[in-house]
Protein backbone atom coordinates (compact mmCIF):
# COMPACT_ATOMS: atom_id res chain seq x y z
CA UNK A 1 0.00 0.00 0.00
CA UNK A 2 1.27 3.46 -1.32
CA UNK A 3 2.17 5.85 1.78
CA UNK A 4 -0.81 8.50 3.02
CA UNK A 5 0.30 12.07 1.46
CA UNK A 6 0.92 14.49 3.72
CA UNK A 7 0.21 18.56 3.84
CA UNK A 8 0.60 21.04 5.64
CA UNK A 9 -2.36 24.26 5.56
CA UNK A 10 -1.74 27.50 6.23
CA UNK A 11 -4.92 28.40 8.87
CA UNK A 12 -5.53 32.24 8.97
CA UNK A 13 -9.00 31.58 10.75
CA UNK A 14 -10.68 32.05 8.33
CA UNK A 15 -13.43 30.63 5.54
CA UNK A 16 -10.95 29.78 2.33
CA UNK A 17 -8.23 27.91 4.45
CA UNK A 18 -10.79 25.88 6.48
CA UNK A 19 -12.54 25.16 3.15
CA UNK A 20 -9.35 24.46 1.44
CA UNK A 21 -8.27 21.68 4.04
CA UNK A 22 -11.79 20.08 3.66
CA UNK A 23 -11.70 19.74 0.08
CA UNK A 24 -7.86 18.27 0.34
CA UNK A 25 -8.80 15.98 3.48
CA UNK A 26 -11.36 14.31 1.44
CA UNK A 27 -8.91 13.14 -0.89
CA UNK A 28 -7.41 10.81 1.79
CA UNK A 29 -4.51 13.42 2.64
CA UNK A 30 -3.00 14.06 6.05
CA UNK A 31 -3.04 17.41 6.84
CA UNK A 32 -1.67 19.28 9.50
CA UNK A 33 -1.83 23.41 10.14
CA UNK A 34 0.48 26.21 10.43
CA UNK A 35 -0.36 29.66 11.74
CA UNK A 36 1.86 32.36 11.88
CA UNK A 37 1.65 35.22 14.40
CA UNK A 38 3.05 38.06 13.44
CA UNK A 39 1.76 40.51 16.17
CA UNK A 40 -0.65 42.47 13.15
CA UNK A 41 -3.58 39.86 13.52
CA UNK A 42 -6.76 41.24 14.12
CA UNK A 43 -8.07 38.64 15.80
CA UNK A 44 -7.04 37.84 19.66
CA UNK A 45 -5.58 40.96 21.13
CA UNK A 46 -8.06 43.67 20.88
CA UNK A 47 -11.35 41.37 21.39
CA UNK A 48 -9.49 39.79 24.66
CA UNK A 49 -9.05 43.25 26.09
CA UNK A 50 -12.33 45.20 25.25
CA UNK A 51 -14.88 44.98 27.55
CA UNK A 52 -17.45 46.05 25.60
CA UNK A 53 -16.38 43.15 22.84
CA UNK A 54 -17.30 40.37 25.73
CA UNK A 55 -19.68 39.17 23.51
CA UNK A 56 -17.70 37.57 21.29
CA UNK A 57 -16.19 34.57 21.54
CA UNK A 58 -12.87 34.73 22.80
CA UNK A 59 -11.38 32.52 20.79
CA UNK A 60 -8.43 31.89 18.83
CA UNK A 61 -9.78 31.51 15.16
CA UNK A 62 -7.12 29.45 13.62
CA UNK A 63 -7.04 26.71 16.68
CA UNK A 64 -10.58 26.51 16.55
CA UNK A 65 -10.93 25.98 12.63
CA UNK A 66 -8.24 23.27 13.26
CA UNK A 67 -10.31 21.69 15.77
CA UNK A 68 -13.29 21.40 13.86
CA UNK A 69 -11.01 20.19 11.16
CA UNK A 70 -9.55 17.56 13.35
CA UNK A 71 -5.92 18.87 12.11
CA UNK A 72 -2.82 19.76 14.45
CA UNK A 73 -2.62 23.56 14.55
CA UNK A 74 1.36 24.55 14.70
CA UNK A 75 1.26 28.45 15.66
CA UNK A 76 4.95 30.17 15.02
CA UNK A 77 5.98 33.23 16.42
CA UNK A 78 7.24 35.10 13.06
CA UNK A 79 7.44 38.71 14.83
CA UNK A 80 11.03 39.03 14.48
CA UNK A 81 11.77 37.59 10.91
CA UNK A 82 8.34 40.02 9.85
CA UNK A 83 9.79 43.23 10.36
CA UNK A 84 11.97 43.16 7.41
CA UNK A 85 8.41 42.07 5.13
CA UNK A 86 6.95 45.21 6.67
CA UNK A 87 9.72 47.58 6.28
CA UNK A 88 11.03 46.62 3.20
CA UNK A 89 8.45 44.98 1.17
CA UNK A 90 10.10 44.12 -2.53
CA UNK A 91 6.58 44.37 -3.61
CA UNK A 92 5.85 47.24 -2.17
CA UNK A 93 2.48 48.38 -0.38
CA UNK A 94 -0.99 48.15 -0.56
CA UNK A 95 -3.50 50.64 0.08
CA UNK A 96 -2.51 51.31 3.14
CA UNK A 97 0.88 49.64 5.24
CA UNK A 98 0.00 46.28 4.00
CA UNK A 99 2.69 44.47 2.05
CA UNK A 100 0.31 41.33 1.34
CA UNK A 101 2.41 39.75 -1.72
CA UNK A 102 5.73 39.78 0.07
CA UNK A 103 3.68 38.45 3.15
CA UNK A 104 2.16 35.80 1.51
CA UNK A 105 5.41 34.70 -0.20
CA UNK A 106 7.24 34.76 3.11
CA UNK A 107 4.69 32.47 4.90
CA UNK A 108 4.67 30.16 1.86
CA UNK A 109 8.46 29.82 2.38
CA UNK A 110 7.90 29.08 6.04
CA UNK A 111 5.83 26.79 4.99
CA UNK A 112 8.03 25.03 2.65
CA UNK A 113 11.14 25.32 4.84
CA UNK A 114 8.50 23.19 7.74
CA UNK A 115 7.20 20.59 4.91
CA UNK A 116 11.15 19.98 4.13
CA UNK A 117 11.96 19.86 7.76
CA UNK A 118 8.89 17.24 8.50
CA UNK A 119 9.09 14.83 5.63
CA UNK A 120 5.66 16.55 4.57
CA UNK A 121 4.80 16.62 0.44
CA UNK A 122 2.80 19.58 -0.65
CA UNK A 123 1.43 23.17 0.86
CA UNK A 124 -2.19 23.97 0.64
CA UNK A 125 -3.52 27.67 0.65
CA UNK A 126 -7.04 28.87 1.04
CA UNK A 127 -6.05 31.47 -1.96
CA UNK A 128 -8.54 32.18 -4.82
CA UNK A 129 -8.04 34.19 -8.07
CA UNK A 130 -8.60 37.40 -8.21
CA UNK A 131 -9.99 37.57 -4.34
CA UNK A 132 -6.93 40.09 -3.33
CA UNK A 133 -5.75 43.29 -5.06
CA UNK A 134 -2.32 42.30 -4.21
CA UNK A 135 -1.65 38.70 -3.61
CA UNK A 136 -4.39 37.15 -5.21
CA UNK A 137 -4.38 37.48 -8.99
CA UNK A 138 -3.86 35.77 -11.92
CA UNK A 139 -0.47 37.24 -12.28
CA UNK A 140 0.88 37.67 -9.00
CA UNK A 141 -0.10 34.08 -7.59
CA UNK A 142 3.00 32.21 -9.64
CA UNK A 143 5.47 34.80 -7.90
CA UNK A 144 4.27 33.37 -4.54
CA UNK A 145 4.65 29.96 -6.02
CA UNK A 146 8.39 30.63 -7.54
CA UNK A 147 9.55 33.55 -4.97
CA UNK A 148 8.94 31.33 -2.03
CA UNK A 149 10.74 28.06 -3.44
CA UNK A 150 7.63 25.97 -3.02
CA UNK A 151 7.17 26.09 -6.77
CA UNK A 152 4.38 23.52 -7.70
CA UNK A 153 4.42 21.93 -4.35
CA UNK A 154 2.03 24.80 -3.76
CA UNK A 155 -1.63 23.97 -3.68
CA UNK A 156 -4.49 26.37 -4.13
CA UNK A 157 -7.66 23.53 -3.85
CA UNK A 158 -10.25 26.75 -4.06
CA UNK A 159 -8.82 27.13 -7.37
CA UNK A 160 -6.64 24.68 -8.34
CA UNK A 161 -8.50 23.70 -11.64
CA UNK A 162 -7.84 27.58 -12.96
CA UNK A 163 -4.31 27.44 -12.42
CA UNK A 164 -1.45 24.79 -14.05
CA UNK A 165 -1.19 21.39 -12.67
CA UNK A 166 0.09 21.01 -9.16
CA UNK A 167 3.21 18.51 -7.59
CA UNK A 168 0.70 16.55 -6.40
CA UNK A 169 -1.86 16.15 -9.08
CA UNK A 170 0.97 15.17 -11.07
CA UNK A 171 2.00 12.47 -8.23
CA UNK A 172 -2.10 11.23 -8.05
CA UNK A 173 -1.75 12.45 -4.31
CA UNK A 174 -4.98 14.52 -5.64
CA UNK A 175 -6.96 14.55 -8.03
CA UNK A 176 -7.81 17.76 -10.10
CA UNK A 177 -11.32 17.54 -11.18
CA UNK A 178 -12.03 17.61 -6.91
CA UNK A 179 -10.07 20.57 -6.93
CA UNK A 180 -12.55 24.00 -7.62
CA UNK A 181 -12.57 26.48 -9.53
CA UNK A 182 -13.28 29.87 -7.39
CA UNK A 183 -12.36 32.97 -8.90
CA UNK A 184 -13.38 37.05 -8.10
CA UNK A 185 -14.65 38.42 -4.94
CA UNK A 186 -18.07 37.02 -4.57
CA UNK A 187 -18.23 34.83 -1.54
CA UNK A 188 -21.24 32.76 -2.47
CA UNK A 189 -19.31 29.67 -3.62
CA UNK A 190 -17.54 29.75 -0.73
CA UNK A 191 -20.60 29.85 1.97
CA UNK A 192 -22.34 27.49 -0.19
CA UNK A 193 -19.62 24.96 -0.17
CA UNK A 194 -18.96 25.87 3.89
CA UNK A 195 -23.23 24.96 3.84
CA UNK A 196 -22.30 21.71 2.20
CA UNK A 197 -19.66 20.65 4.57
CA UNK A 198 -22.05 21.41 7.69
CA UNK A 199 -19.80 24.87 8.94
CA UNK A 200 -22.32 27.00 9.90
CA UNK A 201 -20.12 28.56 12.30
CA UNK A 202 -16.90 30.40 10.90
CA UNK A 203 -14.99 33.87 11.01
CA UNK A 204 -14.47 36.59 8.87
CA UNK A 205 -16.38 35.10 5.67
CA UNK A 206 -14.98 38.61 3.39
CA UNK A 207 -11.11 37.96 4.70
CA UNK A 208 -9.33 40.75 6.17
CA UNK A 209 -7.21 39.70 9.12
CA UNK A 210 -4.41 42.06 9.50
CA UNK A 211 -4.17 45.18 11.00
CA UNK A 212 -2.17 46.35 8.22
CA UNK A 213 -5.23 46.38 5.94
CA UNK A 214 -6.63 49.26 7.93
CA UNK A 215 -6.02 52.91 7.39
CA UNK A 216 -6.38 54.24 10.45
CA UNK A 217 -3.49 51.77 11.86
CA UNK A 218 -1.64 52.51 9.23
CA UNK A 219 -1.70 56.29 10.25
CA UNK A 220 -0.65 55.42 13.88
CA UNK A 221 2.40 53.03 12.16
CA UNK A 222 3.31 56.10 9.97
CA UNK A 223 3.41 58.03 12.69
CA UNK A 224 5.11 55.99 14.76
CA UNK A 225 8.11 56.07 12.42
CA UNK A 226 8.18 59.43 11.93
CA UNK A 227 8.36 60.28 15.29
CA UNK A 228 11.18 57.68 16.59
CA UNK A 229 15.17 58.02 15.45
CA UNK A 230 14.48 54.75 13.65
CA UNK A 231 11.87 53.25 11.33
CA UNK A 232 11.47 49.99 13.50
CA UNK A 233 9.30 48.65 16.29
CA UNK A 234 8.45 46.65 18.75
CA UNK A 235 5.93 44.00 19.80
CA UNK A 236 4.73 45.85 22.50
CA UNK A 237 4.71 49.11 19.69
CA UNK A 238 2.65 47.60 17.25
CA UNK A 239 0.08 45.98 20.31
CA UNK A 240 -0.11 49.36 21.79
CA UNK A 241 -1.37 51.25 17.71
CA UNK A 242 -4.44 48.90 18.12
CA UNK A 243 -5.69 50.06 21.82
CA UNK A 244 -6.60 53.74 22.98
CA UNK A 245 -7.28 56.72 21.85
CA UNK A 246 -3.74 58.18 19.78
CA UNK A 247 -3.16 62.37 20.55
CA UNK A 248 -0.14 63.80 19.47
CA UNK A 249 -0.59 67.57 20.48
CA UNK A 250 3.48 67.82 19.53
CA UNK A 251 5.82 66.03 17.86
CA UNK A 252 7.83 64.91 20.70
CA UNK A 253 5.24 62.83 22.48
CA UNK A 254 1.79 61.58 22.42
CA UNK A 255 -0.87 60.00 24.52
CA UNK A 256 -2.75 57.03 24.19
CA UNK A 257 -5.94 57.40 26.08
CA UNK A 258 -7.87 53.65 27.20
CA UNK A 259 -11.67 53.92 25.59
CA UNK A 260 -13.15 51.64 28.03
CA UNK A 261 -12.63 49.47 31.14
CA UNK A 262 -10.75 46.34 29.29
CA UNK A 263 -8.35 48.90 27.73
CA UNK A 264 -7.44 51.00 30.91
CA UNK A 265 -6.59 47.56 33.04
CA UNK A 266 -4.58 46.48 29.51
CA UNK A 267 -2.50 49.51 29.64
CA UNK A 268 -2.03 49.59 33.16
CA UNK A 269 -0.08 47.21 32.31
CA UNK A 270 2.95 49.21 30.76
CA UNK A 271 2.84 51.85 33.79
CA UNK A 272 7.06 50.45 34.14
CA UNK A 273 7.33 51.27 31.01
CA UNK A 274 5.88 54.57 30.97
CA UNK A 275 4.66 57.41 32.72
CA UNK A 276 1.15 57.22 33.21
CA UNK A 277 -1.78 59.43 34.03
CA UNK A 278 -5.36 59.38 35.64
CA UNK A 279 -7.92 61.06 37.51
CA UNK A 280 -8.08 61.36 40.87
CA UNK A 281 -11.23 63.57 41.28
CA UNK A 282 -13.72 62.04 38.64
CA UNK A 283 -13.83 58.67 36.93
CA UNK A 284 -11.71 58.54 33.77
CA UNK A 285 -9.12 56.51 31.71
CA UNK A 286 -5.54 55.72 31.92
CA UNK A 287 -3.33 57.34 29.76
CA UNK A 288 0.25 56.46 28.84
CA UNK A 289 2.62 59.17 27.30
CA UNK A 290 4.83 58.34 24.90
CA UNK A 291 7.69 61.09 24.71
CA UNK A 292 8.56 63.30 26.85
CA UNK A 293 6.95 66.54 27.94
CA UNK A 294 9.92 69.59 27.95
CA UNK A 295 8.18 71.70 30.31
CA UNK A 296 5.20 72.78 32.30
CA UNK A 297 3.62 73.73 29.37
CA UNK A 298 3.20 70.31 27.63
CA UNK A 299 2.28 69.08 30.93
CA UNK A 300 -0.51 71.05 31.77
CA UNK A 301 -1.82 70.66 27.89
CA UNK A 302 -1.59 66.96 28.12
CA UNK A 303 -3.47 67.04 31.29
CA UNK A 304 -5.91 69.25 30.23
CA UNK A 305 -6.90 66.73 27.38
CA UNK A 306 -6.97 64.54 29.50
CA UNK A 307 -9.41 65.96 31.56
CA UNK A 308 -11.57 66.09 28.61
CA UNK A 309 -11.71 62.66 28.86
CA UNK A 310 -12.93 62.45 32.28
CA UNK A 311 -16.63 62.33 33.86
CA UNK A 312 -15.66 66.05 34.83
CA UNK A 313 -14.93 67.25 31.14
CA UNK A 314 -17.98 70.00 32.59
CA UNK A 315 -16.45 70.52 35.47
CA UNK A 316 -14.38 73.97 36.32
CA UNK A 317 -11.58 71.24 37.39
CA UNK A 318 -10.11 68.05 37.78
CA UNK A 319 -7.06 66.81 39.97
CA UNK A 320 -4.77 64.19 37.88
CA UNK A 321 -1.87 61.99 38.96
CA UNK A 322 0.83 61.89 37.04
CA UNK A 323 3.16 58.58 37.87
CA UNK A 324 6.35 58.04 36.51
CA UNK A 325 8.15 54.85 35.44
CA UNK A 326 9.95 54.12 39.16
CA UNK A 327 6.71 55.03 40.89
CA UNK A 328 7.12 58.86 41.85
CA UNK A 329 3.53 60.42 42.00
CA UNK A 330 2.73 64.71 41.67
CA UNK A 331 -0.71 65.55 41.52
CA UNK A 332 -2.05 68.32 39.82
CA UNK A 333 -5.27 70.36 38.88
CA UNK A 334 -6.41 71.44 35.62
CA UNK A 335 -9.63 72.85 33.83
CA UNK A 336 -10.50 70.14 30.92
CA UNK A 337 -10.02 71.42 27.35
CA UNK A 338 -12.92 72.34 25.34
CA UNK A 339 -13.50 69.64 22.51
CA UNK A 340 -13.08 72.79 20.04
CA UNK A 341 -9.62 73.05 21.60
CA UNK A 342 -8.28 69.72 20.74
CA UNK A 343 -7.29 70.06 17.19
CA UNK A 344 -8.32 67.66 14.59
CA UNK A 345 -4.50 67.33 13.25
CA UNK A 346 -3.79 65.59 16.83
CA UNK A 347 -5.70 62.55 16.31
CA UNK A 348 -3.88 59.46 15.14
CA UNK B 1 7.71 17.65 37.51
CA UNK B 2 6.03 20.64 38.01
CA UNK B 3 7.02 23.38 35.80
CA UNK B 4 5.56 26.68 35.43
CA UNK B 5 5.33 29.39 33.00
CA UNK B 6 4.38 33.03 33.31
CA UNK B 7 2.29 34.40 30.51
CA UNK B 8 0.81 37.66 32.16
CA UNK B 9 0.02 40.56 29.98
CA UNK B 10 0.23 38.28 27.08
CA UNK B 11 -2.63 38.11 24.65
CA UNK B 12 -3.65 35.34 22.70
CA UNK B 13 -2.04 33.56 20.95
CA UNK B 14 1.23 34.33 22.59
CA UNK B 15 0.07 32.33 25.65
CA UNK B 16 -0.43 29.08 23.40
CA UNK B 17 2.91 29.67 21.71
CA UNK B 18 5.23 30.11 24.60
CA UNK B 19 2.93 26.99 25.92
CA UNK B 20 3.17 24.90 22.98
CA UNK B 21 6.94 25.54 23.44
CA UNK B 22 7.52 24.88 26.60
CA UNK B 23 5.88 21.82 26.77
CA UNK B 24 7.95 20.75 23.51
CA UNK B 25 11.00 21.08 26.16
CA UNK B 26 9.27 18.94 28.91
CA UNK B 27 8.69 14.98 29.53
CA UNK B 28 5.58 12.95 29.45
CA UNK B 29 3.84 13.27 33.25
CA UNK B 30 5.39 16.39 33.63
CA UNK B 31 3.10 19.05 35.32
CA UNK B 32 3.16 22.44 33.50
CA UNK B 33 1.01 25.35 35.18
CA UNK B 34 0.65 28.23 33.00
CA UNK B 35 -0.55 31.94 34.51
CA UNK B 36 -2.21 34.20 32.45
CA UNK B 37 -4.42 37.36 32.20
CA UNK B 38 -5.95 36.74 28.63
CA UNK B 39 -9.41 34.99 29.61
CA UNK B 40 -8.75 34.02 25.82
CA UNK B 41 -7.07 31.27 27.34
CA UNK B 42 -9.38 29.60 29.17
CA UNK B 43 -10.70 28.42 25.43
CA UNK B 44 -7.15 28.33 23.70
CA UNK B 45 -5.12 26.27 25.79
CA UNK B 46 -7.72 23.38 26.23
CA UNK B 47 -8.15 23.34 22.44
CA UNK B 48 -4.63 23.04 21.75
CA UNK B 49 -4.00 20.77 24.66
CA UNK B 50 -6.85 18.22 22.96
CA UNK B 51 -5.27 18.19 19.83
CA UNK B 52 -2.16 17.39 21.39
CA UNK B 53 -3.21 14.97 23.57
CA UNK B 54 -2.43 16.76 26.91
CA UNK B 55 -4.46 16.99 29.57
CA UNK B 56 -5.98 19.73 31.51
CA UNK B 57 -5.84 19.12 35.32
CA UNK B 58 -7.04 22.31 36.56
CA UNK B 59 -7.89 25.80 35.74
CA UNK B 60 -8.70 28.47 38.25
CA UNK B 61 -9.27 32.11 38.12
CA UNK B 62 -8.73 34.35 40.77
CA UNK B 63 -7.80 38.58 41.24
CA UNK B 64 -7.81 38.64 37.30
CA UNK B 65 -5.22 35.76 36.78
CA UNK B 66 -5.81 32.34 35.19
CA UNK B 67 -3.71 29.48 36.04
CA UNK B 68 -4.08 26.48 34.08
CA UNK B 69 -2.05 23.39 34.97
CA UNK B 70 -1.38 21.02 31.91
CA UNK B 71 -0.34 17.62 32.60
CA UNK B 72 2.13 16.22 29.76
CA UNK B 73 1.62 13.47 27.28
CA UNK B 74 3.11 11.90 25.11
CA UNK B 75 6.60 14.47 25.02
CA UNK B 76 7.90 14.35 21.39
Amino acid sequence: MSKQPKAVALISGGLDSLLAVKVIQEQGVYVEGINFFTGFCVEGHTHAVRKKQQNKPKRNNALWVAEQLGIKLHIIDIVEEYKDIVLNPKHGYGANMNPCLDCKGFMVKKATEWIEAHHFDFVITGEVVGQRPMSQRHDTMPVIAAESGCGERLVRPLCGQLLPPTLAEKEGWIQRDKLLSFSGRNRTPQIRLAKRYGFVDYAQPAGGCCFLTDQNYSKKLLDLWQHRPTRNYTLDDIILLKMGRHIRPKPYFKLIIGREEGENNFLRGYRKEFTHIYATSHTGPLVLLDGKWLNDEDRTLSLRIIARYTQGKNADTVSLDVVDKNGNSQTFTVSPLQANNILHDWYL
Amino acid sequence: MKHQLNARRLLCPLPVIRTQDKIATLKTGDLLEVICTDPGVKSDIPVWCRMNGHQIQNIQEQDGEISITISVQNSP
